[in-house]
């Protein structure tokens, strides 16, 4: 058994040790890339919303490496992200690939089906090599997320902003490499103050908020790379989202560690008052903790038609105008062009920094 | 007391039950005039692009309503009208939607319905609703229970193979005269707040009984029986409207009578885009055909479309039919 899953920004790194862990062949799907969103565009629903066509192209390119079963994520709706799985297991089935999707999803009826499923997949591990499978994973995930927050920082400030991306990268593959905490530990320290020993200079830092949908937040492919575009240009990214928030906060119900999550959807309100499937809340609870934090202009991302995100953004006007702060919006989908979105960034990003210095003027 | 219902969104479900509703704690209830060119151009002004075409035409019908001097405005906030199942975000967005982006906006009635778990929360919104009015808490559930009532005497005028559209005017005491039958039996379906509205649908239903058709819709067919077809899918689908459709397509394809299925999708709808997938795979050995409308589309070209789905029906039927593959 050859086991995938679709990719997720560095998702694949957690993912790769949890299943190593438990002793299962795992297939880490190439990178997205063109070819990989070609493959998904051909096959999927000519309007489904963008991750569900990256799913797609990850897995026929994951089974192109042999891999013979996928692990996927389901849902309950009202977003349609529940319901990829069964429409990706028809469009695979129908292209002739003989496969077995597992789909980790909060039993409608039946809780044995899902720890049967779950069991299935790990089968020649014990409970305990499980526990820590379990652990390492999350230790490999917040150990990233160091790197990428610090790369998030530093990227406005540093003069060789190439540099520090190739050490970043490094640092990620080393971090993935590693197979012990010791390790692990290790390529982080040395990452960062690789990172840090950078020649920086001295220029006026915007702060963005970045805000929307969380594939397209965390998946850099499906955005153009928007957060490392922004970063070269002199603002500095604070995402509404990272996994192990999403994990906390939604697979464990907060108890891993503490959690904003609450004070996010208490910030929502008066704009929008109930949940409305996928990170529509979310999002719109973020744009009002950001402005409520002295951030300079907010960016929502998410994929063409997404429907929370619709719900989001018509809001979002509302609290451009109540909270004052600068809002834009930009989906993504397979048409988008990189060069279209940066002269859209680097107009916002102009805007901003005309804004800031007008205000810094007329104060001193 | 006047009190306005936007005529889009679920006003092709619950008229009968809103309009019973609210006349009976004695408010006039005024509805906006049949969606067309200028709801649909009101609405796209002030909707963001990517909303679907059904929510612009509703805030083209809230800004109509904005115009006429009301009390309130009835704009529901519809999470879920069944146990565990969801209509769409953006009805669960509606209230706040309209808030942030219609000028003008009279005071609105925004009761949550949300009966995924249970319906408690809906009664107490009713009953704040009615003491609003003024009424008392036995009279607003005499005037719900009737509301209900009515609804379901609609539903019944439907399932005799009208329109929900056309079965609102029958209820509202119009006689209509009932459409001519056609050599062609088509199963239509799509969302109701699309399908019916001869305005944002350019009158699809119409054009296809023009074409000598005989339409069926998801009403005429026995409820029961399209929950159990639904119930063979793998995963239960979460979308109320979705899983009736699944049901109503697996019902339709296996019907000898029917010769094709028209599925009438609106850009940018979520469930559309998973579902139509979904019903397109689910018809085997029968013409399929998936008509994707937005405000930009044209009826010329829905008209073409639909005389050559009628005509290679027709060609289909002539000619041995086991010589041609179900696309045509």
């Amino acid at each position: 058994m050859k086991v995938s899953f679709p990719h997720m920004g560095n998702m694949f790194i957690p993912i790769n040790a949890l299943l190593k862990g438990i002793h299962v062949d795992v297939v880490v799907p190439p990178p997205v890339t063109a070819r990989t969103l070609e493959l998904g565009v051909k096959y999927s629903p000519e309007c489904a919303c963008l991750p569900l066509k990256i799913n797609v192209g990850n897995f026929i390119e994951a089974m192109e490496m042999g891999a013979d079963t996928i692990v996927m994520a389901g849902g309950w709706g009202p977003c349609r992200f529940g319901y990829y799985a069964q429409v990706e297991r028809e469009i695979l089935r129908d292209l002739g690939y003989c496969f077995d999707m597992v789909v980790l999803e909060a039993p409608d009826s039946k809780l044995s089906e899902l720890l049967k499923q779950v069991k299935g997949i790990g089968e020649n591990a014990t409970l305990k090599e499980a526990y820590q499978a379990i652990k390492f994973a999350w230790f490999k995930l917040g150990e990233v997320e160091m790197l990428e927050k610090r790369l998030e920082y530093l990227l406005p400030r540093v003069i060789d902003q190439n540099q520090i991306e190739q050490i970043y990268e490094a640092g990620v593959r080393g971090i993935d490499k590693a197979e012990d905490r010791s390790s692990v530990r290790m390529v982080r320290l040395d990452t960062i103050k690789h990172m840090d020993s950078l020649a920086r200079h001295q220029r006026s830092i915007l702060k963005i908020g970045l805000i929307g949908e969380i594939y397209t937040i965390l998946e850099p492919s499906t955005n153009c790379h928007v957060a490392r575009c922004l970063g070269r240009i002199g603002a500095e990214v604070s995402r509404s989202i990272y996994i192990s928030d999403w994990v906390n906060d939604h697979l464990v119900g907060g108890l891993i560690k503490p959690s904003n999550h609450r004070q996010i959807l208490r910030s929502s309100r008066p704009y929008l008052n109930y949940h409305v499937g996928g990170h529509g809340r979310e999002t719109v609870g973020n744009a009002v903790e950001f402005a409520r934090s002295g951030y300079d202009g907010i960016i929502q991302i998410g994929p063409l038609t997404c429907m929370p995100e619709i719900v989001a953004q018509s809001v979002l006007g509302r609290v451009s105008e109540t909270e004052a702060i600068p809002c834009m919006t930009i989906y993504f989908d397979e048409h988008s062009a990189p060069a279209g979105v940066y002269t859209r960034l680097e107009a916002f990003i102009d805007m901003l920094q005309r804004k800031k210095s007008l205000a810094n003027m007329a104060s001193g | 007391m006047r009190i306005g219902i936007p005529y889009g969104l679920f006003y092709f479900y619950y008229y009968p039950l809103w309009k019973t509703f609210f006349s009976d704690l004695g408010a006039e209830v005024i509805t906006s005039s049949p969606t067309c060119r200028l709801t649909v151009d009101a609405g796209s002004a002030l909707a963001v692009d990517e909303a679907c075409l059904p929510v612009k035409v509703y805030y083209g019908h809230v800004r109509e309503l904005c115009s006429q001097d009301l009390d309130y405005l009835f704009a529901p906030r519809l999470v879920s009208v069944e146990p565990r199942s969801y209509i769409c975000p953006k009805f669960m967005g509606i209230p706040d939607m309209l808030r942030a982006q219609v000028p003008g906006l009279p005071q609105l009635i925004d009761i949550t319905v949300d009966l995924s778990r249970s319906d408690r929360y809906l009664q107490q919104d009713l009953i704040k609703v009615g003491r609003m009015l003024g009424y008392k808490k036995s009279a607003i559930q005499e005037a719900f229970q009737h509301a209900l009532e009515e609804n379901r005497r609609c539903i019944q005028i439907a399932s005799q193979g009208w329109s929900m559209a056309e079965a609102i005017k029958i209820w509202d005491g119009n006689l209509l005269e009932p459409p001519e039958a056609g050599d062609l039996s088509i199963g239509l379906l799509g969302h109701g707040y699309s399908l019916y509205d001869e305005g944002l649908s350019m009158g699809l239903i119409s054009k296809i009984r023009q074409l000598g058709c005989k339409v069926h819709l998801l009403e005429s067919l026995d409820a029961e029986r399209i929950e159990m077809e639904a119930a063979t899918m793998p995963k239960r689908v979460f979308w109320t409207l979705g899983r009736k459709i699944m049901g109503g397509v697996i019902n339709m394809n296996k019907r000898e009578e029917i010769d094709g299925i028209i599925y009438l999708a609106c850009f940018g709808c979520g469930p559309d885009s998973m579902i139509g997938e979904m019903a397109e795979r689910y018809t085997t050995g029968k013409p399929f055909m998936l008509l994707t409308i937005d405000e930009h589309s044209g009826e010329a070209g829905m008209m073409t479309r639909l005389e050559a789905f009628c005509d290679m029906l027709r060609r289909r039927r002539r000619v041995d039919e086991s010589q041609f593959p179900a696309y045509g």
